[in-house]
């Protein structure tokens, strides 16, 4: 103890570095692992196991008519699916993309043209735009219009006026055979 | 450095100069002045404080998870179990603490008791301290049930119906306790709601329990008060790193228990769910209610066990009015020290036979646990008081830690 | 100074005391009426123990032969037999043989469909009173937490099974149906002897004993039960390494700390 006391008042600025040393490093540990004890807390409140197992919704495609659209339900989400006729196709390809914020071709939203499917969920702030039913407003592009903040989407679910930046999501999808589609 | 001179201070000053918690906690927790000679048995209220937080954060995210309904609960704690990402982990953190803040409280107050910490003038630091062992005491009690298995309910129905000893009006209490004719529903509902809000008054109380602490200031093992400073030293960084030693031994202990004894404080049948139509043959409370249990059972008439039960934790009020000696610490107690660690023993024999099946000899063993127990806060404190001749104590903290150098040389 | 140390002293043993008497109530309790348990060497005893997956597989075929007939296994699903070391695929065949009930479809009725991996486990019962109907009075309890559920865990459970005698000992009579058990409280049991020698035929090779039968179900309703401890115990011995560590360090800065007031 007295070489210690000694030691300090010979040279105070090394001792004081190696005094030091054992402190620093001892709260360094001490900040990990409290840092390291937050992510179980943190992970709690992500997904469960069992919601992430509903990963996948199949859905049968034979009763939907040219022009109807029917909404499924995919991890607790609204998917559009709408079964467009051949104007529909037409009209959505003849758009030039920079008449769009979100340029996007159709091509690349649709695996087979005539199946549009989507996540129905706004892009803007999450409502659900109108446009399933033949009596909702549809928007000034004849395809869905979003209610709460006046997004209006057009018949590729692409944005074209209002506020939402993006177009509608395209969540992943695989037709098992020609009327049968698994989302997810 | 530079900007912590020109940015930083100057906005900490402005800020402390308005609402002072800067130097409140500098006064209270840093240079706060501490008796120099503090053993290690001064831990335990500090790391009660750190359960108390572990409880209330695990706590949280296990009601973010739990459904309190009688058709879900069950499964809605196995679910946390199996599909939460860690939820396991925060359910066996929040088990164990439980019983981990008992033993800590208990060791606390066993503390308090050898070395006289409940003496003048720290009679209301030590009565709001019993406060927050009640408030604990009905938590983990409501806690208990929220899972939703067999010794949940019919805990709940044992406890519940302790009230019905009441006279005239207790079959009414319980009925309004439960909401309804047996334990149900409403009565989930409402243990989860009073299992959520009493951690905050408890919280509250620790704030006073300090409040009150912060005005004598701590004992200590020699129990002379604090008169010159050479007696103290600055709460920082002397105690802040001897309660954090004290903090990593505990979290050995604890999380020993969490991640590989997970079930030892708990009961198998608790894995099973509510059946009210089914009690289990062996029904005993959890482990820290043992000793008042016992001293339930060892009287046969029903209001008079009641009464003493919540007597036994009571009569811990009056403790700083039955031991009126001057001298605090029982190191210069000679007869009261032995009757200290009489009673200690005795509440040890109480907490087994508490979890014994009632029946003979430990029947009578359980009679004379309890007579012996009152007796030593009625009878034998008063007593010692008397006739003891404590020891000299030395005249201030260091003059005692001198002596006892020079003895260990 | 030496005083308080010979104190601590004390209160510590005081304290292992407590813990001890603790240990031995909950011991004496366990031996009440029943038999004394042979203790398992089980793969998944200690700090470091794991499931053996050739127990868990062959275990879950035994409980997919026998004890499926009557036992329902509610807290697990399908997808939890991939934590297992089976192949997705597999587990979808598994989960397709089974039906669930789900709707109500557009016309509003309510209909079977295959059960898929998210699916819990389909029980045997649609409900307490179904099963008791079908067992002669008898409730078959779910399986899920057995070995959590009952004192002395898997010993509890291999004993129960191995343990079955023939004919009650004399002057104890057998109700109409039971049998008669060691190991169960009151000795008498409503489930017949459902395991014994070649029960199951094992894909493996493992000779099927009636002793192997009962310790691969016995480790497959461990999982079942506690499909966290090898997480729990993996990250147990990380979390104990990194506090005995960091216990060090905080006593040495504490001796450290407190050498300049002495």
């Amino acid at each position: 103890m007295t070489d210690q006391a000694s030691d300090d008042t010979a040279n105070p600025e090394e001792s004081t570095s190696r005094r030091d040393f054992l402190q620093i490093a001892t709260y360094t540990v001490g900040a990990v692992g409290a840092g390291l004890a937050v992510w179980p807390i943190v992970d709690s409140i992500n997904p469960p196991a069992d919601v992430l197992a509903l990963s996948s919704t199949e859905v049968d495609l034979s009763p939907v008519e040219v022009g109807q659209s029917i909404t499924v339900i995919w991890r607790g989400r609204p998917v559009f699916v709408r079964h467009r006729s051949e104007k529909e196709i037409e009209e959505s390809r003849a758009v030039p993309l920079d008449a769009m914020p979100d340029p996007q071709k159709d091509e690349d939203r649709t695996q087979k043209a005539e199946w549009l499917i989507m996540v129905g969920i706004c892009t803007h702030l999450g409502c659900i735009p109108n446009g399933q039913r033949p009596t909702d407003p549809k928007g000034d592009f004849g395809g869905w219009f979003c209610p709460c903040h006046g997004s209006h989407y057009d018949l590729s679910g692409r944005i074209r006026k209002g506020p939402a930046p993006t177009n509608l999501e395209i969540p992943a999808y695989e037709f098992s055979d020609d009327t049968t589609v698994k989302i997810g | 450095m530079k900007l912590s001179k020109s940015i930083i201070l100057p906005f900490l000053d402005w800020v402390d100069y308005r609402l002072p918690v800067f130097s409140y906690a500098r006064h209270n927790l840093i240079d706060y002045p501490t008796p120099k000679n503090l053993n290690y048995w001064w831990n335990f209220g500090s790391l009660a404080g750190i359960v108390l937080m572990i409880m209330i954060i695990t706590g949280f995210f296990l009601a973010i998870n739990y459904t309190p309904h009688t058709d879900y609960a069950f499964s809605s704690v196995e679910h946390l179990m199996r599909d939460v990402n860690y939820g396991w982990l925060l359910r066996f953190m929040h088990a164990n603490g439980g019983s981990m803040f008992f033993i800590l409280v208990y060791i606390h107050m066993f503390r308090g008791l050898y070395f006289g910490s409940f003496k003048a003038p720290r009679e209301l630091l030590w009565i709001i301290g019993v406060v927050i062992y009640l408030a604990m005491m009905g938590t983990a009690f409501m806690g208990y049930v929220l899972p939703w298995g067999q010794m949940s309910y019919w805990g709940a129905t044992v406890i519940t119906s302790l009230f019905s000893a009441v006279p005239l009006i207790g079959d009414t209490i319980v009925t309004w306790l439960w909401g309804g004719f047996v334990i149900d529903n409403n009565t989930l509902t409402r243990f989860f709601v009073g299992h959520y809000l009493m951690p905050m008054v408890i919280f509250m109380l620790v704030i006073v329990h300090m409040w009150a602490l912060h005005q004598h200031k701590s004992n200590n093992p020699l129990g002379v008060d604090m008169r010159t400073p050479a007696d103290s030293i600055p709460f920082h960084p002397y105690y802040t790193i001897k309660d954090m030693v004290g903090m990593g031994v505990f979290f050995i202990v604890y999380f020993g228990f969490v991640f590989f004894a997970p079930d030892f404080f708990g009961e198998p049948d608790n894995y099973i769910e509510a059946n009210p139509l089914v009690t289990p043959p062996h029904i005993v409370p959890e482990w820290y209610f043992l000793p008042f249990y016992a001293i339930l059972r060892s009287i046969d008439n029903k209001l008079i066990g009641v009464i003493a039960m919540f007597a036994g934790v009571c009569i811990l009020f009056a403790l700083p009015w039955m031991d009126r000696c001057r001298v605090r610490s029982a190191k210069f107690r000679p007869i009261y020290r032995q009757f200290f660690w009489l009673f200690f023993a005795d509440c040890i024999l109480l907490g087994y036979i508490g979890a014994q099946t009632a029946v003979e000899p430990f029947v009578t063993i359980g009679r004379i646990a309890t007579a012996y127990y009152f007796a030593h806060f009625l009878i034998i404190c008063p007593l010692i008081c008397k006739f003891e001749r404590p020891l000299v104590p030395p005249e201030s903290i260091s003059a005692g830690v001198l002596k006892a150098q020079k003895g260990a040389e | 100074m030496s005083i308080s140390m010979k104190l601590s002293r004390t209160l510590g043993t005081a304290f292992t005391g407590l813990l001890l008497a603790a240990a031995i109530s909950t011991t004496a309790q366990a031996s009440g009426d029943s038999v004394k348990l042979e203790k398992q060497d089980w793969s998944f005893n200690g700090i470091f123990g794991t499931y053996d997956r050739g127990a868990l597989k062959r275990g879950y075929q035994i409980y997919s032969e026998v004890c499926v007939s009557c036992h329902s296994l509610n807290y697990v699903a399908y997808r939890n037999l991939m934590d297992i070391g089976f192949e997705e695929d597999n587990v979808k065949e598994i989960a397709a043989e089974f039906e669930v009930e789900d709707g109500p479809n557009d016309e509003g009725e309510m209909y079977l469909r295959p059960a898929r991996p998210s699916d819990r486990f389909v029980a045997p019962y649609a409900n307490e009173k179904a099963s008791r109907a079908a067992n002669n009075g008898a409730f078959p309890p779910d399986l899920s937490l057995m070995v959590k559920a009952r004192k002395g865990g898997p010993d509890y459970l291999y004993g129960l099974l191995t343990r079955y005698q023939e004919e009650a000992p004399d002057g104890m009579e057998l109700a109409d149906g039971m049998s008669y058990n060691e190991v169960f409280p009151g000795h008498q049991i409503a489930m017949a002897q459902p395991l014994d020698d070649d029960a199951v035929e094992y894909e493996d090779g493992t000779p099927a004993t009636l002793v192997q039968h009962a310790k691969d179900v016995t480790t497959f309703l461990a999982w079942a039960a506690s499909p966290e401890m090898e997480q729990r115990k993996r990250l147990g011995i990380k979390v104990m390494l990194f506090l005995f560590v960091w216990t060090g360090m905080l006593i040495a800065l504490k001796k450290k700390i407190w050498a300049k007031l002495h």
